[in-house]
């Protein structure tokens, strides 16, 4: 694709996903396209580190839990404005993940060994979270107080009871915003000389250091860029639903849920994350439908069907869906210019 | 310019490199020569930081790098070539070169152009676009040569440039090379293809189970008897010079 193409590939979604609030009323498809959205984030987050950077992570709820925990626990304790705390949220991230990435990337911890250890910390953060009760409130989770003023409506950060477009749509743009800004930035990585380096040392570490890269320092930006981008998630999910619990925040369906959408949708790719995100909400629901429909209700059967569609993808279309869609516009195209 | 000093390496009891010492002066293509499994790869390692040496030092421009980082060595002018060839097979020629050209260009647009210039100097302008992963050996080989060479060293490692590629590709590789140098780049080169290193070399050491075993002119140290006996085995180097009287009788 030439870069003309590119952008207006990316004018014209980013005009589709702005304009949408005015073609749907329903609330239901508002809220798919939300969480549509707030996956795609997650999975951008996911993509920096492990779609670029080739570092597969199965623990990025650590980030998201985090970002979530620090954004709510500042309000809660100290009363501080959200608009304030969401920097701490985000920059705490940041730290913890520059933490994990040294002791990972120190000791050369590569491939199903960096998974593992991912792993073990969100699962360590998940412990931590419910035991200490006097700092987390433990099991039962934080749950913030809901602004009923709709004068303050938009300096807590709460829209629920805003304007009635405030109230409609509040949230669909703060996540389309941090959208916007996560992508650009990995637009800005995959072009500059970090994300070439970065794509390097993904496909051939010692290489890449014998060129001077110095492959500890690239894949720590990375995992710091890819906590800060998941975190800003997990500040939208507080405003957004006031609570945070350790299961939601630090349990294995947010790391899963990050690393679907960007390998169904293409690895190290901007745009893969936000395909496999619609890919997989959307088809996800065809599916539930129609399973139900077959079977009845049966908790689960989705999953396996994700499960097969994943296996595909691997085998056939380790490029994703972003692959086979360039694939196809190519062919298209040649078919015009014949 | 690179002086290595008393190098020694071993691997469990296997002594790898044993107090090897080697000058490189700045100007001239020496190169390393000797049988398989000699240490010449592992001597490689040691200079350019991927092996940390047991003992020994290794000098640059006058500065010491023993036990730096490969990437640290490599800003400071010295890079390596691997053996066996380690392109980024998922990005292009292009891609690949312009990350060796990184070291000394921030901007993308910069480094993507001087990895055009590069790909020219060694004979791959026509593949700029190709997938590192679709090239044939021979196109592997330059790219080794290419993504060191972006990184605008001063000195450059060569291991094994030249193997496996038939008798034009050499050729015409030797004369890349000898490009290379009279552009300004020192160069260090492992090679097994003797037409390659008598034709290139300035200077030759021979590396015999981790130790020096001669060095010199490359027309006297292939006729050095040490020589000739580590690599056809012991009684060669009598029998050859039998060999060769009788038939000047």
């Amino acid at each position: 694709m030439t870069k003309r193409e590119r952008i207006l590939g990316w004018a014209f979604i980013v005009c589709v996903l702005a304009l949408a609030p005015l073609f749907i009323t329903s609330n239901r498809w508002i809220d798919f396209l939300e969480l549509t959205l707030f996956v795609a984030v997650l999975g951008q987050g996911w993509n920096v580190l492990g779609g670029y950077g080739g570092q597969y992570s199965f623990g990025h709820a650590v980030f998201f839990g985090t970002g979530a925990y620090i954004q709510a626990l500042l309000q809660y304790k100290l009363g501080w404005s959200p608009w304030l705390t969401l920097w701490f949220a985000i920059s705490g991230t940041t730290a913890v993940a520059a933490m994990i990435g040294y002791l990972s990337f120190r000791y050369g911890l590569r491939g199903s060994y960096f998974a593992l250890i991912t792993l073990a910390f969100a699962e360590a953060f998940h412990v931590v979270s419910r035991s200490w009760s006097s700092f987390t409130e433990g099991g039962q989770g934080v749950q913030l107080t809901l602004n009923q003023d709709p004068a303050l409506a938009l300096a807590t950060f709460q829209f629920s009871f805003g304007g009635p477009f405030m109230k409609a749509y509040g949230f669909y743009y703060t996540i389309l915003a941090i959208l916007m800004i996560s992508y650009a930035a990995t637009w800005w990585m995959e072009h500059s000389r970090f994300g070439a380096q970065l794509v390097a040392v993904r496909e051939n570490e010692d290489a890449a250091e014998a060129l001077g890269v110095n492959a500890f320092l690239v894949k720590m930006r990375a995992i710091c860029l890819s906590a800060a981008i998941t975190a800003s998630g997990g500040v939208y999910y507080v405003q957004k639903f006031l609570f945070v619990e350790p299961g939601i925040a630090y349990g294995t369906a947010k790391s899963v849920e990050a690393l679907f959408a960007p390998i169904i949708g293409g690895l190290g790719t901007v745009l893969g994350p936000l395909i496999g995100s619609f890919f997989i909400h959307g088809v996800g629901e065809i599916a539930k439908e129609a399973i139900h429909g077959v079977f009845g209700d049966r908790p689960g059967v989705d999953l396996i069907l994700f499960g097969i569609i994943l296996v595909l993808i691997l085998a056939f279309a380790p490029r994703g869906l972003v692959g086979i869609l360039e694939r196809v516009w190519i062919r298209l195209k040649a078919r015009g210019d014949a | 310019m690179l002086d290595v000093r008393a190098m020694s390496k071993s691997f469990g009891g296997l002594k790898a490199v044993s107090e090897a010492s080697l000058t490189v002066s700045e100007g001239n293509i020496v190169s390393l020569i000797g049988p398989n499994g000699a240490g010449k790869t592992t001597l490689f390692a040691l200079i350019s930081g991927f092996l940390k040496p047991d003992s020994g030092a290794v000098t640059f421009n006058d500065a010491g790098i023993t036990g730096q980082r490969p990437h640290q060595i490599c800003h400071q002018g010295l890079v390596r070539t691997f053996q066996v060839v380690q392109p980024f097979a998922g990005l292009t020629v292009r891609e690949n070169i312009a990350v060796g050209a990184h070291t000394r260009i921030a901007g993308r647009a910069a480094a993507l152009a001087a990895a055009g210039e590069i790909a020219q100097l060694v004979g791959m302008g026509t593949q700029l676009d190709q997938s590192a992963g679709a090239l044939t050996i021979a196109g592997r080989k330059r790219l080794e040569l290419a993504r060191a060479l972006a990184t605008g060293p001063r000195l450059l490692l060569l291991d094994e440039v030249m193997a496996g590629l038939n008798a034009t590709e050499i050729a015409d590789l030797v004369t890349v090379v000898r490009k290379i140098r009279d552009s300004g780049v020192t160069i260090f080169l492992i090679e097994h293809v003797m037409q390659a290193v008598m034709s290139l070399s300035d200077y030759t050491y021979v590396l015999n189970h981790g130790a020096m075993i001669a060095e010199g002119q490359p027309s006297q140290v292939t006729k050095d008897p040490n020589v000739i006996e580590a690599y056809l085995g012991h009684g060669a180097a009598k029998r050859l010079l039998e060999m060769e009287a009788g038939a000047d009788a």
